[in-house]
């Protein structure tokens, strides 16, 4: 009997085991983010959500790896052709949920819908044009020298040209990007991800089913089916977490770490982000922060070791420039530099000993505890007899009061979409021009063309030694001049169960890449 | 009747109207819905032709005729975040907020009768003034203090080791106060019954059940203790009365007398103020819905308002005020039958 059961068990095993091997991605993930994907349409919007979107149901030609490097995705390889020209070989045999098979052709279209999209033209603007070799063969094409090529090209994700050509029933272009209203590619999708769209419920929740064809059959994942609830309340997203209702959850409040660090049930997994925190101090409303002494003042006075220990517990970054470690602008040599006496005496010199009074305004639900952050450094402004009055306000209210500049001291975080420092000044420090769009967030007036000129030649300079020589000297220049006062750089966060393996598919960009999750 | 529905319709139209226009007035006020919409590095340039587009440009009063004009025939506009027919949004997510709705009023009038009734009957008794003492705490707590507590104790569950774990007292202490946790704490799950049009049920599975559990006690704890109190203090106003005196002496039974004769007019208040607070249901809805992540109405609002989705804000008002206006139609119309010397349209009779 007992020989007869263990032949019988031996026999199982030798029968499961190929079964297991075909039924790989079975597991089932029930995850929360504090938000859902705003449209199918990766095109329509740039933002988180829809990148974090991207890569669950498209492949983009390169995607970013935890190092900051480029592993290729959809592009098999890459050269450089000339100054101008980069040639990308496409992987073979990848197919589309529709079942069509990717060609250069989807490129050429994913292209051109780009370049037309509101959202992603700006991004795309040093590209000229896409030449076609061959099926597999194609070459982006630059108006000039582009160091950030394929910074560029992880935001191309092709898309199934011809399931996105024609009209639909009423006569709509299923091409078209429609801001307002619905359109076809707003809610159909034919990407090459690995997981293609089950159900959707805006707001409500999102049922991603595993691509049985999926190209990349190396990919560890095991995950089959994916469940998406968005949950906007910080307390309700961390509770669904501990009570079980959800394997994996982010963004994680920083009141909330050390309770998920405690479950014995949870992971938790941090690191410093990218996005900049800073204040501008707007020269055309106050006279005084035309002078660089006063700057420098509020620079010593603001003390963002504390802030990030005290407001933020730990859980940032602090910050004296704005490009992040591992971007090419990164000056290792620039430290906070948090000095009261120091600020004071500077106060003194400029013939501001008496102080003056200004306005501050800034976000309340935006950036993390960003309005504990203004109180704070209101606070810290005090004590070099600035009076601060303070005003914060919702994210909605917000935007409008910042492009009005509204104030004379106003909060931004900013990330730049291409993970590259220029990003930063061409938005936050440039002088401010409303034709060609140049320091569109600038709300300090700061303005420096020599420094620009500087960001400008970077912008063309493809050996990249060179480039990052240039830009950390810009962040130097900057933090001398103290043209504004950089805080920190947020934290990410994400936890999970135990059995769920997310470290290995993070990153700082915060794209999980879910088709490669491994679920014990 | 026919009048006073007449009347109550003129009525409802008017408070539409004036809701609409207060609502259109203050969208100023609510933000720039193109911040949502497009992303951060997109051109002055692009928002402007964006917001040409949409009519965002134009002067208010064109704004409003136009939206007033597609509202007479139906049509309350565009969401800007759904994509689709404001009106079809807030159907989806309408059943969610009646189901939740339907679950705290079931465990009010389960609850407060009973215990309202007992303690009108039996003031003095312990019990009675133990409900009286619950009830003062529960009416004073925060709705969103409630869920959280009901979320940490039977969601999450609560392990007390305060008492010493080696002596079989501290033992059975220790697990009296510790809580499994398990039940869902967010959402209506996935078990849900399709009935209608719109309308997924949850009240047709254990799954849905469950997770109509704690957001349905969270709403019901803010109105409970009130509903409790008034049905307490008018039954003993009525129990004073002289045809419960003349029942009594009669000899008719206690049961007959408190819970068919007494009760009846003690009804009669609770129903008016009943209908009153499906208002502050509505409010209170809001943040249930948002600590539970319930895809209700009330959640879709909030979410409407942080994106400065005005079409939606807008027809969520004037839905809102509609059903103010149907609710305290029915109530009148109830009263009307509970007690028949009342006059609907208030005319002499």
């Amino acid at each position: 009997m007992k020989k007869l059961l263990t032949a019988f068990v031996g026999s199982m095993a030798l029968a499961a085991a190929p079964v297991a091997m075909s039924a790989e991605a079975n597991k089932e993930l029930k995850m929360a983010y504090d938000a859902d994907p705003v449209t199918l349409d990766i095109h329509e919007q740039l933002s988180g959500g829809i990148l974090q979107l991207s890569h669950m149901t498209f492949d983009p030609l390169v995607r970013w790896n935890k190092e900051l490097g480029f592993d290729g995705r959809l592009a098999e390889s890459w050269e450089r052709i000339d100054e101008n020209t980069m040639r990308f070989k496409l992987r073979e045999g990848v197919k589309f949920h529709s079942g069509n098979e990717l060609t250069t052709k989807d490129v050429q279209f994913t292209f051109n819908r780009l370049k037309q999209s509101q959202d992603f033209k700006a991004i795309f603007k040093p590209f000229s044009g896409i030449n076609v070799i061959d099926d597999y063969t194609f070459e982006l094409v630059t108006s000039e020298p582009y160091p950030l090529l394929l910074n560029t090209a992880t935001y191309i994700f092709p898309l199934d040209s011809e399931f996105y050509s024609g009209k639909t029933e009423d006569g709509q272009a299923k091409d078209a990007i429609v801001k307002h209203g619905k359109s076809f590619a707003s809610t159909n999708m034919s990407g090459t991800g690995p997981f293609t769209v089950a159900s959707r419920q805006q707001g409500v929740r999102v049922e991603f089913e595993r691509f049985d064809d999926y190209w990349d059959t190396e990919s560890p994942g095991n995950v089959g089916k994916i469940v998406l609830t968005p949950i906007k309340e910080n307390n309700t997203r961390v509770s669904a977490l501990l009570s079980g209702g959800v394997d994996f959850v982010a963004p994680v409040p920083p009141t909330d770490l050390e309770r998920i660090r405690n479950d014995k049930n949870s992971a938790l997994v941090t690191m410093s982000g990218t996005r900049i925190i800073l204040f501008h101090m707007n020269q055309e409303r106050v006279e005084a922060f035309k002078n660089p002494k006063v700057r420098q003042a509020i620079a010593h006075a603001i003390n963002q070791e504390g802030i990030a220990a005290k407001i933020m517990k730990g859980f940032a970054t602090p910050a004296a420039q704005m490009s992040p470690e591992g971007y090419q602008g990164h000056n290792p040599s620039l430290a906070p530099r948090f000095d009261v006496a120091k600020a004071q005496e500077l106060m003194k010199e400029a013939g501001y000993e008496d102080g003056f009074t200004i306005t501050m305004m800034a976000p309340n639900n935006r950036y993390v505890n960003d309005a504990k952050i203004a109180q704070a450094v209101a606070a810290m402004l005090a004590r070099i007899n600035i009076t601060v009055d303070l005003k914060t306000l919702p994210k909605a209210q917000y935007w409008p009061e910042y492009d009005n500049r509204a104030a004379d001291m106003m909060m931004i975080g900013w990330h730049a979409d291409t993970e590259d420092s220029a990003n930063f000044f061409e938005f936050l420090t440039f002088c401010p021009d409303a034709d060609s769009g140049s320091g569109q967030y600038n709300a300090g007036n700061y303005c420096n063309p020599e420094l620009d000129a500087l960001v400008e030649k970077a912008n063309v300079e493809t050996d990249l030694d060179k480039r990052a020589a240039m830009l950390q000297e810009v962040e130097q220049r900057l933090y001398d001049e103290a043209a504004f006062i950089p805080l920190h750089w947020q934290d990410l966060a994400w936890a999970s169960k135990k059995n769920v393996q997310i470290e290995p598919i993070l990153n700082v960009m915060n794209f999980p890449y879910l088709g490669d999750l491994v679920v014990e | 009747m026919l009048a006073f529905l007449v009347q109550r319709i003129s009525q409802a139209i008017l408070v539409m109207f004036v809701i609409s226009v207060i609502a259109f007035a203050i969208q100023d006020g609510l933000g720039d819905p193109l911040q949502q919409m497009v992303g951060m590095s997109v051109s002055e340039e692009e928002r402007e032709a964006i917001r040409d587009e949409m009519g965002l440009n134009d002067p208010l009063v064109v704004q409003y005729l136009r939206f007033a004009g597609n509202a007479v025939q139906g049509d309350l506009g565009i969401s800007y975040f759904y994509g689709k027919p404001t009106l079809d949004v807030i159907l989806e997510h309408l059943p969610a907020t009646l189901e939740l709705a339907i679950g705290a009023s079931l465990i009010i009038l389960f609850f407060s009768v009973p215990i309202g009734v007992y303690a009108a009957i039996r003031p003095q008794a312990l019990l009675s003034k133990f409900f009286m003492g619950v009830s003062t705490v529960g009416i004073s707590i925060p709705v969103f203090l409630t869920a959280i507590v009901l979320i940490q104790l039977f969601s999450i569950g609560v392990t007390v080791d305060l008492f010493p774990a080696d002596t079989g007292w501290g033992q059975n202490l220790n697990s009296a106060l510790s809580t499994e946790g398990g039940l869902p704490s967010y959402g209506r799950g996935d078990e849900l019954t399709h009935l209608f049009g719109t309308w997924h049920s949850g009240f047709f599975s254990q799954g849905g059940l469950l997770h109509l559990i704690l957001p349905a006690i969270s709403l019901a704890s803010i109105m409970l203790p009130l509903f409790i109190r008034l049905i307490r203090a008018e039954m003993m106003e009525v129990l004073q009365s002289d045809y419960v005196r003349y029942a009594r002496a009669k000899g008719l039974q206690p049961g007959r007398i408190n819970f068919l004769h007494a009760l009846k007019n003690t009804m009669l208040p609770v129903i008016t103020v009943g209908g009153v607070q499906i208002g502050t249901m509505v409010a209170y809805t809001i943040l249930t819905e948002t600590v539970f992540q319930w895809p209700g109405v009330g959640l879709m609002f909030l979410e409407a308002i942080t994106r400065s989705d005005i079409p939606l804000i807008v027809a969520y008002l004037m839905v809102v005020g509609l059903i103010f206006v149907i609710t305290n139609t029915i109530v009148d119309l109830i009263y009307g039958l509970v007690n028949p010397t009342v006059k609907l349209t208030g005319k002499k009779a």
